[in-house]
């Protein structure tokens, strides 16, 4: 346990080094959430809400959205189709860990940094900029803490799932691509699920995706409510226990059929 | 050897390359289009919203996004400068493009091309035609010369800005996060640029004029003619702003110091 502690604590390091790249990251996603938030106001018009929801919780959402993401987001993907492709792979393998545990640390190391370094003070920005709410309720920050880190282990997972098939597909990137984009309009982070027709919404109900994103945003708006939020809950961490099957099962096939590229 | 010449055997050249890896050609225009979808899907579900949108109906704005796409394809074909500073000034590899005989710029366009990036516009051409279709728009003998130009103009904004932020490495080679801004920046051009407010309007239209790119070009084949002069002027602000980058560009190319020593 303590090498894993280790490994989040170095990864910190290591990008408190190169923080400043941080500052112009917040002004990205101040820019993209001032382009949702003209584009919501538009569509609002002098409606007072939309499936639910008020413009100022919209906006809230938008705004959540963007610095959650800050949080889940992260390169392993890349970073474990690199190391496959130049072979590190073969020494990560008989070093005395986990290979994907330690992945996931090091993500994890990066999500701690980004929000401390990221999230709040981008959002105490656009808290400035936008009409946002933020709630008064304990509970519903504690819900949404919860909901976070499960967000971040979906995503996490997710992402190991498509490292680990550079193993059999040699050039990944094509794959790394596409999977980002599904997941920025599958989660949520570009419009909330429950504007999607009936038909799309219950496709997606069968699918990971939401908790990446729409839940924990959900939760914060106050969208959802009462038993709502459990049940928000209780899909995440589901997901949680049936992503780490697929993520088992590929990679020991995958070990067993390793091919170290130029070995 | 005239630059014509020269631009075809890249291109020869470059396609060989590719077809090399065929697959892996297919998965990025895949990966592209999947892209370009989703951005559609985010129009086709917020008009399950809402009928009117500042004035603009469901179809008027998909066609508007799908012109977009036309000019943003020829832009990412030939002008991928987003990582110039790092690829070409930090590495030195400027050196190698000053010794030869022909314009610095030209010569990393050839040698940065990705012509399948054209492929967005075949998708923009389709999504223009199927909202063009439920408009009920209909094209004189001069529209597709009108378009060409409009295209052109707006390839041209996208290229000025780039090329712009390029030649800023010639002075300061420090990594800025400059360039990814942009490109969320020019997001903002794909929508009908009054649902802005008059600030940002403003900006779009002479600062940084992304809405050349989508909107005004995009309102003359909707027939909206309070927008024409704003339309007309599209190739002459690209023009205007990609003269100004090359300009630009050779002076930096002047202050270009070489790496090593």
């Amino acid at each position: 346990m303590a090498k894993y502690l280790e490994m989040i604590r170095i990864r910190f390091l290591m990008m408190l080094a190169y923080r400043t790249n941080y500052y112009s990251g917040i002004l990205i996603y101040s820019i993209n959430i001032g382009a949702y938030y003209f584009l919501w106001s538009a569509i609002y018009g002098d409606k007072p809400s939309i499936q639910h929801l008020s413009i100022v919780q919209m906006t809230t959402y938008i705004a959540v959205s963007w610095m959650a993401r800050a949080f889940y987001f992260n390169n392993i993907d890349r970073e474990i189709a690199l190391e496959i492709k130049e072979g590190k792979v073969a020494i990560e393998m008989i070093r005395p860990y986990n290979y994907l545990s330690m992945k996931m640390m090091q993500g994890l190391g990066e999500g701690v940094f980004r929000i401390l370094f990221f999230s709040v003070p981008g959002m105490v920005i656009v808290y400035f900029i936008f009409p946002i709410q933020f709630t008064s309720h304990p509970a519903t920050w504690l819900y949404f803490l919860v909901s976070i880190i499960l967000s971040f282990i979906i995503n996490t997972q997710i992402n190991l799932l498509t490292g680990i098939a550079t193993f059999f597909l040699f050039n990944n990137d094509g794959l790394i691509r596409a999977k980002r984009v599904v997941i920025d309009l599958f989660s949520g982070l570009i419009l909330p699920i429950s504007f999607f027709p009936g038909w799309a919404q219950s496709i997606m109900g069968y699918l990971p995706f939401q908790g990446i994103s729409y839940i924990p945003s959900m939760i914060f708006t106050e969208g959802f409510q009462g038993s709502e939020v459990i049940h928000g809950l209780m899909n995440q961490a589901l997901w949680c226990l049936v992503l780490f099957i697929p993520i088992q099962v590929l990679w020991t096939t995958a070990k067993r059929q390793l091919i170290v590229q130029g070995g | 050897m005239s630059y014509l010449s020269i631009f075809f055997q890249y291109a020869g050249q470059y396609l060989k390359t590719r077809l090399t890896y065929r697959a892996d050609m297919l998965v990025e225009i895949f990966s592209d289009l999947l892209f370009q979808a989703v951005n559609l899907i985010f129009i086709l579900v917020v008009f399950g919203h809402t009928s009117l949108l500042k004035g603009w109906s469901k179809d008027e704005m998909v066609f508007i996004y799908g012109f977009f796409l036309v000019p943003f394809a020829v832009f990412g074909a030939f002008f991928n400068i987003w990582d110039f500073t790092d690829r070409y000034i930090v590495k030195g590899e400027m050196d190698r493009i000053l010794t030869r005989p022909i314009h610095s710029l030209f010569q990393i366009i050839l040698e940065r091309m990705e012509l399948e990036s054209l492929f967005g516009g075949v998708t923009g051409l389709a999504i223009m035609y199927y909202a063009g279709n439920n408009l009920g728009l209909s094209l004189h003998w001069y529209d597709p010369f009108i378009f060409l130009v409009l295209v052109a103009g707006g390839a041209l904004v996208y290229a000025g800005i780039f090329v712009t932020l390029a030649s800023i490495g010639f002075w300061s080679d420090s990594r800025t996060d400059i360039m990814p801004m942009m490109y969320n920046i020019g997001n903002y051009g794909r929508y009908p640029v009054d649902i802005y407010n008059r600030i940002i309007r403003y900006v779009l239209t002479w600062i940084l004029p992304f809405a050349f790119v989508g909107v005004y070009p995009a309102a003359y084949f909707l027939g909206r003619e309070e927008w024409y002069h704003y339309a007309f002027i599209t190739p002459l602000i690209g023009v205007i702003f990609f003269a100004i980058s090359v300009f630009l560009w050779n002076i930096g190319v002047t202050k270009y110091r070489g790496a090593g020593n």
